[in-house]
């Protein structure tokens, strides 16, 4: 059961961040940045599929398609940061680069995991992340050291999503249990690397690194800021007025 | 063909064409990391190239056709990702392929498939399909696409 959560946690988060990735998909300010984020969903949309199927093996009932088509808010797992809404391109560049330098760092210790699916995901993810975060931190310093405006407002998208990396390094019971076993990460000891990258990527762009204030917590337990429901209402929504359709 | 002759599946697999790249096979892509005989059925071991590659479904169906063409069954195709795929699995010999084909190999030193001028610029780290990056020549200004090293 620890394992199934655990396991749902990181698929979650990979799909969430996916689905907000692929609404820019005909929106973004050019064709090759379009193309970019929606290559990056498409990597995200593939990582969530290979736990997903995992874990309908490890529940032994429900499907891949289950757990992302027929699971209300309160049962997703995923990162708080990875349901806020995409607001303006550096809103999205932040969270896409918060988000990948956790992962870059997460699945680096998760790849020696004893548990050999979650190690053969985290081999695999993160050649895709490694790229995905050279992706959106090449446009933090493009964006930081850029104009005024710019940097104003990458400025923004930072302070305002700076809460949400609390939760990158929360340990809960589940979190404990499995790193124990030797499966699971202790994510409180990706900290310092995580503070180097960050801090090396704000002097580069000339930002200001944000105070650590109030910092979200709760995904762990399936609770979520507003916007996931909205989220899941459009990307259910087939199989929600269409139960069980295929295709 | 019911014999466990492994050789045989090989080949055939060798004729299916990846379905974004039709110049390579999916043997010559690297995707097919095994193929075993047991308890009278092929037990063929496919890997994908990047995680959410849709091709993945696509040269599934293609391999199921291609059997079936010829006169096997009794094959089961299993999905493995681990060793993770790399570019490393490509031969010489399919990399010219891919040179020949206007694409440029997965390599150090990006060289630009038409001219082989080895004076390029990126033009975006994403391009037409997950692993590949979109390029410029400056010498004969055609655009081209590169296989990514992973």
């Amino acid at each position: 059961m620890s394992l199934l959560n655990y396991t749902l946690r990181i698929a979650d988060s990979s799909l969430i961040s996916g689905q907000r990735l692929a609404e820019w998909c005909s929106n973004a300010h050019t064709l090759e940045e379009d193309i970019a984020l929606s290559n990056i969903a498409l990597d995200l949309f593939g990582q969530a599929n290979i736990l997903l199927e995992y874990a309908s093996d490890l529940d032994g009932k429900k499907t891949a398609d289950d757990f992302a088509f027929k699971r209300n808010e309160r049962e997703f797992f995923n990162l708080k940061l990875t349901e806020q809404p995409n607001g303006h391109f550096g809103d999205t560049i932040v969270k896409l680069f918060l988000f990948s330098s956790f992962n870059f760092l997460f699945y680096n210790k998760l790849s020696q995991s004893k548990n050999e699916n979650l190690s053969a995901f985290a081999f695999k993810s993160l050649k895709e992340v490694k790229y995905h975060l050279k992706h959106s931190k090449s446009w933090i310093v493009r964006l930081g050291d850029g104009t005024k405006e710019s940097n104003k407002k990458v400025q923004e998208s930072l302070n305002s999503m700076w809460e949400f990396t609390g939760e990158f390094f929360e340990m809960d019971e589940i979190d404990i249990e499995l790193n124990k076993k030797g499966i699971g990460v202790n994510n409180k000891s990706l900290k310092e690397d995580w503070n180097n990258i960050i801090n090396t990527t704000i002097l580069e762009s000339k930002l200001k690194r944000p105070e650590d204030g109030y910092m979200q917590t709760g995904s762990k337990n399936g609770l979520h800021t507003e916007h996931l429901g909205h989220l899941l209402s459009e990307m259910q929504y087939l199989q929600r007025a269409y139960p069980n359709a295929k295709w | 063909m019911q014999n466990g002759n492994t050789e045989k599946i090989w080949e055939l697999l060798n004729t299916v064409p990846d379905p974004e790249i039709p110049v390579i096979s999916v043997v010559e892509l690297g995707v097919i990391r095994n193929v075993e005989y047991i308890n009278k059925t092929y037990l063929i071991s496919i890997t994908p190239t990047y995680s959410g590659c849709p091709a993945v479904k696509t040269f599934q169906d293609d391999i199921k056709i291609c059997l079936s063409e010829n006169g096997i069954d009794n094959f089961e195709i299993k999905l493995v990702y681990s060793p993770a795929w790399t570019t490393d699995w490509m031969s010489n010999s399919t990399k010219e392929k891919l040179t020949k084909y206007g694409i440029s190999p997965p390599s150090d030193k990006i060289i630009c498939p038409q001219c082989k001028s080895t004076s390029t610029s990126l033009v975006s780290e994403f391009s037409s399909t997950a692993c590949k990056s979109f390029h410029k020549c400056n010498e004969c200004l055609e655009p081209f696409e590169h296989f990514k090293c992973i």
